[in-house]
């Protein structure tokens, strides 16, 4: 065989592996969507589930997942801006920098469920918050710190230096010049990449089995104060999330229309992640062009 | 300093400056600043260390106080934590989580490496528009979703054409391959992009054609980066728990094919951890699993370190 025929025949098998990969996420979109969406409803999205009887829906699990992302979002994104401008700004070249380098990259490289057992040991068990919405917020946070972290540093590295030291040249302290002259311009990028981390974070499930707990109580959505047990914004009930349902039902759950429930729910959950992903890139290009004068 | 009244006129002289007394405004805001973003990176440690401290302790306990041998732990092919006498052999798990995660590896990266290649050498334009945004989605898709695609899809598919029930360590690496298909062909992308474009060139104009340019130039060049990604995907599959828990059968023994029912280390977690009391041994046992994923993590990323330090050579 000589040079040429080969050549050719590996770059017809290249583009097959090219077309290989299309075609396996459009299968998995396809399936998953045209599976699912037939049984997405009204009432599939806002009735709470049955346990044994058909006609279960997923209500209580979407807004848990959305309130946990919320909670989750609150406390991670100031955590993680915070060690970020340090990581881009403050640290030095020094031993203690490659340190805490070498901690945001162990630590997003822990498995999710040995994140979820670290949660189980400190916040439920030894802070005594049970299975609830906030040891699950807590554990997503560890599990989520090194994202943020590693988005704000990049966003703040992508920043032109003579921006920050126009600032200090203005007489700025360093904070200063970091906060209302960095961050504004950073701020695009920042928004992206956390949106982001929140689809990852909604479609997590591993972390949160033993810390938001795998049920969820009878929620009363017309009581809004949440310092009550039933009521829905109270965030020390335990919460069972979208993600966490989907892998509950296939594994043990007992109603008939179980397939066609996580087939559902799965759909719910791709949309939303979709939503995630298709809204960053959009958001993004959108204040990128209300900033700068390109198109 | 022995002289108090003269320290106290240069204060007032700055303070009359900047306006800010003792402690000007401009020194206070970097104050806040500088607490504010050392107590984050503080947290941060804190956090790693107490991750690594609590499970360590409790996972060392069988071997500290429950009798339990770590030769039995990690060589033992009987998993029998409520039998008498108690059983902990791990082994059949550590292979479980082994095999499934090499397999993946091993399914994905000739497919993240054409991929790469067809981004950055073949179709650049249609890489950039059409397969790096679907790759990206593939790494968006909850992991949920993907045991759940892995068991109505890929299991009765296999049931069909293979021998046995279809769950088992094939399926579960076509499921993991999928996963970690994202993170091989994204560093491997990142490689062939950042190659020196003079390389190419000189070998184009030796006359090799452009097979010849990626296999005897490009993938020896970007070995240590390609086995980067590959490592970061094992390591990515040996920690997944719920999609690999949901196709692969969890039977507590070595399979004696890929299509029999098997079970990894995370499996094993996930589905014991809530039927068993806190302090018991069973308990604490699998606190040890837990322990010896951290330190699979650890043996990853000191892997991946060596191969970067490599990469910049």
């Amino acid at each position: 065989m000589n040079a040429k025929t080969a050549d050719r025949i590996a770059i017809a098998v290249v583009i097959a592996i090219a077309a290989v990969i299309m075609a396996v996420l459009a299968g998995l979109l396809g399936y998953l969507l045209f599976r699912g969406l037939s049984h997405v409803s009204w009432h599939f999205l806002t009735s709470a589930p049955q346990t044994i009887k058909t006609g279960g829906g997923i209500g209580p699990q979407l807004f848990n997942s959305i309130f946990l992302l919320v909670l989750t979002m609150l406390i991670t994104v100031p955590l993680g801006l915070g060690a970020g401008i340090y990581m881009s700004e403050y640290a030095k070249a020094n031993r203690f920098t490659a340190f805490v380098r070498l901690i945001v990259e162990v630590l997003s490289s822990f498995p999710s469920i040995v994140v979820g057992l670290f949660g189980l040991l400190i916040f439920v068990n030894q802070f005594g918050l049970k299975y609830s919405l906030v040891s699950g917020a807590l554990a997503l946070t560890v599990f989520n710190l090194p994202l943020m972290v590693r988005i704000t540093e990049q966003s703040l590295a992508g920043v032109p230096r003579e921006q920050k030291e126009a600032g200090l040249a203005l007489g700025l302290s360093r904070w200063a010049a970091i906060r209302s002259v960095m961050l504004p311009i950073a701020f695009p990028t920042i928004l992206t990449g956390t949106i982001l981390a929140a689809g990852r974070v909604f479609g997590e499930a591993a972390a949160l089995l033993f810390t938001a707990g795998m049920s969820s109580p009878r929620l009363d959505f017309t009581d809004w104060n949440p310092l009550h047990p039933a009521s829905p914004l109270n965030p020390l009930r335990p919460a069972e999330t979208l993600a966490v349902h989907i892998w509950k039902i296939n594994s043990e759950g007992l109603a008939p229309d179980a397939p066609e429930i996580a087939a559902g729910a799965s759909a719910m959950l791709i949309v939303i992640v979709l939503l995630f992903n298709f809204g960053a890139r959009w958001l993004g290009r959108v204040i990128y062009r209300r900033m700068t004068a390109s198109k | 300093m022995n002289n108090p009244a003269n320290t106290e006129t240069t204060h007032k002289a700055d303070g009359a400056r900047f306006g800010g007394g003792l402690f000007p405004k401009h020194i206070r805001e970097e104050w806040i600043g500088r607490t504010y973003v050392y107590s984050c990176v503080g947290l941060l440690v804190v956090t790693i260390f107490s991750i690594v401290w609590f499970i360590a302790s409790k996972g060392l306990s069988p071997f500290m106080t429950g009798g339990v041998s770590l030769r039995e732990m990690l060589f033992g092919l009987k998993w029998q934590p409520e039998g008498k006498p108690p059983l902990f052999g791990a082994l059949p798990f550590l292979f479980g989580s082994t095999a499934t995660s090499f397999m993946a590896a091993l399914i994905a990266a000739p497919f993240g490496f054409c991929a790469a290649v067809f981004m950055t050498q073949i179709a650049p334009k249609a890489g950039r528009s059409v397969l790096q945004p679907a790759i990206e989605l593939l790494a968006g898709i909850p992991s949920v979703v993907y045991g759940f695609v892995g068991l109505s899809v890929v299991v009765p598919f296999l049931r069909e054409h293979f021998p046995g029930q279809g769950i088992g360590i094939m399926a579960g690496s076509l499921v993991l391959a999928v996963m970690i298909l994202p993170t091989v062909t994204t560093i491997a992308t990142d490689a062939l992009a950042t190659l020196p474009a003079g390389l190419k060139e000189g070998s184009f104009a030796l006359g090799a054609t452009r097979w010849q340019t990626i296999y005897k130039l490009i993938l020896p060049t970007t070995l240590p980066s390609l086995l980067t990604g590959i490592v970061l995907g094992i390591s990515r599959a040996f920690g997944e728990a719920l999609a690999v828990q949901m196709v692969i059968g969890n039977a507590p023994h070595i399979p004696r094919s890929l299509f029999e029912s098997a079970t990894t280390l995370t499996s094993v977690i996930t589905l014991e951890m809530g039927n068993t009391v806190g302090g018991s041994l069973h308990n604490n046992a699998l606190w040890s699993l837990a322990l010896i994923l951290l330190l699979m993590t650890f043996l990853f990323v000191f892997i991946v370190r060596m191969l970067e330090r490599r990469a910049r050579r």
